[in-house]
């Protein structure tokens, strides 16, 4: 027995002692970190949807974790200790074959997407390989009190009859719309949906680097478009015309192809909830970009919508954008 | 269990063999083979179905094949269906064999192959329904289903230490170290995986980096290597190299391994020290699996030619050099300067293949072809074991190949900040060579799938028996063969 007893003994003793000072000894600790700042538990409707998001295998494809690395910024603030306190269990992941989804609360806060995109990832963003989830959606001939379709374009839509979310997906949405970082003093909010800026201003100080880079602007075509692409074609699509009854049409849009650029640059500063244009109401919610871009990157994108899809409008300045920022909402 | 040791055991101490034993024994390692094989080819096949959906997101996109709940079943049931009861059942032999005794009990052996399958089963039906414990990657099973197969685990844990116990010699051969205790190791991991009272919120984000490496490498690749240090001595004819630089890969093995889990969550917000602390035992890896692979390597040595003449030696070989290669990339990868491109790209997936793959399931495929027709008395065909071989070998490369390449370019996309769907646009070709691969790699399970009914039940083949003639190769070393 003897030798047995020190093999597999020792191994298993020395085996044990690890687990405990590496493993188990820090989850302990760390299963008491405090709630970072103003980090809540989720509601029954978005813990419900965190089941659902689970039990269907999306953290194999979308991470929730920001690294403190330049390109992670566009998915956020770096993930801090205290974001995790309520998440169990975690879903951290560890692949990003879809983007991170740490702050999708905050950079697509319209329902109507998230349930478009759902229904079928490709209506809102042509090259995704998301798997549709129908399954989570039903067909009716017309929706029921209390009940509202889902804007589908009619390229995607059932042949016949309207499509309603069920309870699992809008708990799925309930949860997603509530992934928002919170703001913690000293880290800067970078938060964008795929927004590409390397020098995002703090929310504090909005506007303090307008002086120095309003000499130094001039329109760059390709960085208009790229940052288009990743911050506003998933609603307004990459042909400018949005989606019937769901997103509004840059094309045409009579903010956009104005001379007079205030209202342009102001909604892409600060958002829009509710408005209606051409005729439309809009109930979609579009997330303001004066906290993820600078000055810089919005008067590129700002001028990309100006002079594309048959939009001919006067180009504006970084000094043009920093002023619409000064006078604030 | 109403079954005392008096019943498992049946007949008294010491080490008797009769060929009642040895028949009992062939039944168990075939029994665990085919089970194993049967999961092989349905997680496989489930694994194809997943590589096709990269490229056709809306087939089969309904709720009981879609591609997250299918991820899970490929992973899960490769890693506790197939891999698992290949490894046992190859183990039950060795440990049996190199002990010069017969199996302490039958019963628990079947008992085990049972709880492993039930576990599988039902493992399966849950995650497929929707169930499971969050995306935790190789534990989504729902608990009492983990602790099912903990049951299993342990079953065999007794199983083998009393079979040990019964040896014929003062010493245990170095095999039996790395099976007994890769065993004992991996109750202390489920055990540590299911007990929910430090697992919330970042307390359990440590218990997955812990949990997710620990049970590849302080399960698979213990068993992996207690069957290379019975199987490539036995096939070669010919001793181990060198059996204190295996005792010195064993301890250093458990030094460093348990350490090294933290490097799934670099740059997470893990404490620092605990990220920094996995890459350096990262680092010191490489001893014991530059060590194990040295060892295995030079008692090969003078046997090219053998290599290529006997298919179970050739799947030994690619399993050793797979453990070398997929072990030191996993030590680079653990660099933060280079998982900052790699990290969440494709190329963790080739990684894992690389080792699970080419070192795992060919570890166990060259442990199967060079075991058990000593247990059955039957040979497999050269021409399905050759197909085998090259279909999987070659499927694998085109694999691992692509998502390396793919996921670097991927990486190098964030990094270069273009907006995140290029970087899915870019990998598509990748995604495409992917299927391509695995096509092969399921084809050749197939091929498997016949030489092990040739082996069991079917009609046997036209190879030559497994252990290699000790004259052919340059250098014969007058020593005792093991067992």
């Amino acid at each position: 027995m003897k030798p047995m007893l020190a093999i597999f003994g020792g191994a298993l003793a020395i085996y044990v002692v690890i687990v405990l000072l590496i493993a188990v000894g820090p989850a302990i600790d760390l299963s008491r970190t405090p709630a970072g700042p103003d980090v809540q538990p989720l509601t029954q409707l978005q813990a419900e949807g965190r089941e659902v998001f689970a039990g269907n295998g999306c953290g194999y494809c979308h991470t929730q974790q920001v690294r403190p690395i330049p390109e992670d910024q566009v998915f956020g603030r770096p993930s801090a200790p205290g974001d995790f306190t309520y998440q169990t269990p975690e879903l951290l992941g560890s692949e990003r074959t879809g983007p991170d989804l740490t702050n999708v609360g905050n950079t697509k806060p319209s329902d109507v997407w998230q349930y478009i995109h759902l229904y079928d990832p490709r209506a809102v963003v042509p090259e995704s390989i998301m798997p549709n989830f129908k399954f989570l959606f039903r067909v009716v001939d017309k929706a029921p009190p209390g009940e509202t379709a889902v804007p589908v374009p009619a390229q995607f839509a059932p042949a016949r009859g309207v499509v309603i979310p069920t309870q699992q997906a809008k708990a799925l949405v309930a949860y997603l719309l509530s992934l928002k970082q919170t703001p913690i003093p000293g880290y800067s909010m970078n938060g964008g949906m795929g927004g590409m800026t390397s020098a995002a201003p703090s929310p504090s100080a909005p506007a303090s680097s307008a002086p120095a880079a309003a000499g130094a602007y001039s329109y760059d075509a390709g960085k208009g478009e790229a940052l288009f692409t990743a911050n506003c074609s998933a609603c307004h699509q990459t042909t400018g015309e949005g989606i019937p009854g769901a997103f509004p049409p840059l094309k045409g849009n009579a903010a956009v192809d104005n001379d007079d650029p205030t209202l342009h640059i102001h909604t892409v500063l600060h958002g829009a909830h509710g408005v209606t244009i051409g005729g439309v109401k809009y109930t979609s919610v579009m997330p303001p970009f004066a906290g993820q871009l600078s000055d810089a990157d919005i008067a590129d994108i700002v001028n990309y919508e100006r002079s594309s899809w048959g939009n001919h409008s006067k180009h504006v300045t970084t000094a043009d954008v920093a002023a619409v920022r000064a006078k604030g909402k | 269990m109403a079954v005392t040791a008096q019943d498992l055991s049946r007949t008294g101490s010491g080490p008797v063999r009769s060929e009642r034993d040895d028949h009992e024994l062939a039944s168990i390692f075939t029994a665990y083979t085919v089970s194993a094989t049967f999961w092989l080819l349905f997680a496989t096949a489930i694994g194809l179905l997943l590589a096709f959906k990269f490229g056709a997101p809306d087939f089969w996109a309904a709720k009981y094949l879609t591609f997250g709940r299918l991820r899970p079943i490929h992973t899960n049931d490769t890693f506790y269906g197939f891999a698992s009861l290949a490894l046992v059942g190859a183990a039950y032999y060795v440990a049996a064999r190199s002990c010069g005794t017969r199996l302490y009990s039958t019963k628990l052996a079947w008992i085990g192959l049972w709880l492993f399958n039930l576990a599988a089963i039902a493992g399966t039906i849950a995650l497929d329904l929707g169930y499971n414990w969050g995306d935790l990657e190789y534990r989504e099973w729902p608990w009492p289903i983990r602790v099912v197969f903990l049951a299993a685990l342990l079953v065999t844990a007794w199983n083998l230490i009393a079979t040990v116990a019964r040896r014929s010699s003062e010493d245990i051969y170095l095999s039996n170290w790395y099976i007994v205790a890769g065993v004992l190791w991996t109750i202390v991991i489920a055990t540590v995986g299911v007990l929910p009272w430090y697992q919330y919120g970042l307390g359990q984000v440590a218990i997955s980096g812990y949990y997710m490496h620990n049970a590849v490498g302080m399960w698979f690749t213990p068993l992996a290597l207690g069957l290379f240090y019975y199987a490539i001595p036995k096939v070669l004819n010919r001793p181990i190299y060198s059996y204190a630089l295996g005792v010195l890969a064993f301890w250093t093995n458990l030094l460093f391994y348990p350490l090294l889990g933290g490097h799934h969550f670099l740059f997470s917000p893990l404490p620092w020290w605990l990220q920094t602390t996995a890459i350096v035992f990262s680092v010191a890896m490489l001893v014991p699996v530059w060590a194990g692979s040295a060892n295995f390597l030079l008692t090969m040595r003078g046997r090219y030619h053998g290599r290529i003449e006997s298919y179970p030696l050739a799947f030994l070989f690619v399993a050793v050099i797979c453990y070398l290669v997929g072990s030191t990339q996993g030590t680079v990868e653990a660099f933060r300067s280079l998982q900052a491109i790699w990290h969440f790209t494709s190329f963790t997936v080739g990684h894992s293949h690389l080792t699970m793959y080419g070192f795992v399931a060919f570890a166990a495929w060259g442990a199967v072809y060079a075991l058990l027709p000593l247990a059955t008395g039957k040979n497999p065909g050269r021409l399905g074991m050759a197909v085998h071989f090259w279909l999987a070998l070659v499927g694998v490369s085109i694999y691992v190949i692509a998502l390396s390449i793919g996921g670097t370019v991927q990486g190098l996309d964030w990094v270069h900040k273009v907006p995140f769907i290029q970087s899915v646009v870019d990998m598509e070709p990748y995604y495409l060579w992917r299927g391509v691969g695995g096509i092969l790699m399921f084809l050749s399970h197939i091929a498997f799938a016949w030489n092990v009914w040739r082996m069991t039940a079917g009609t046997p083949g036209d190879a030559a028996s497994p252990i290699m003639d000790p004259s052919v190769g340059k250098e014969v070393i007058e020593r005792e063969v093991v067992a």
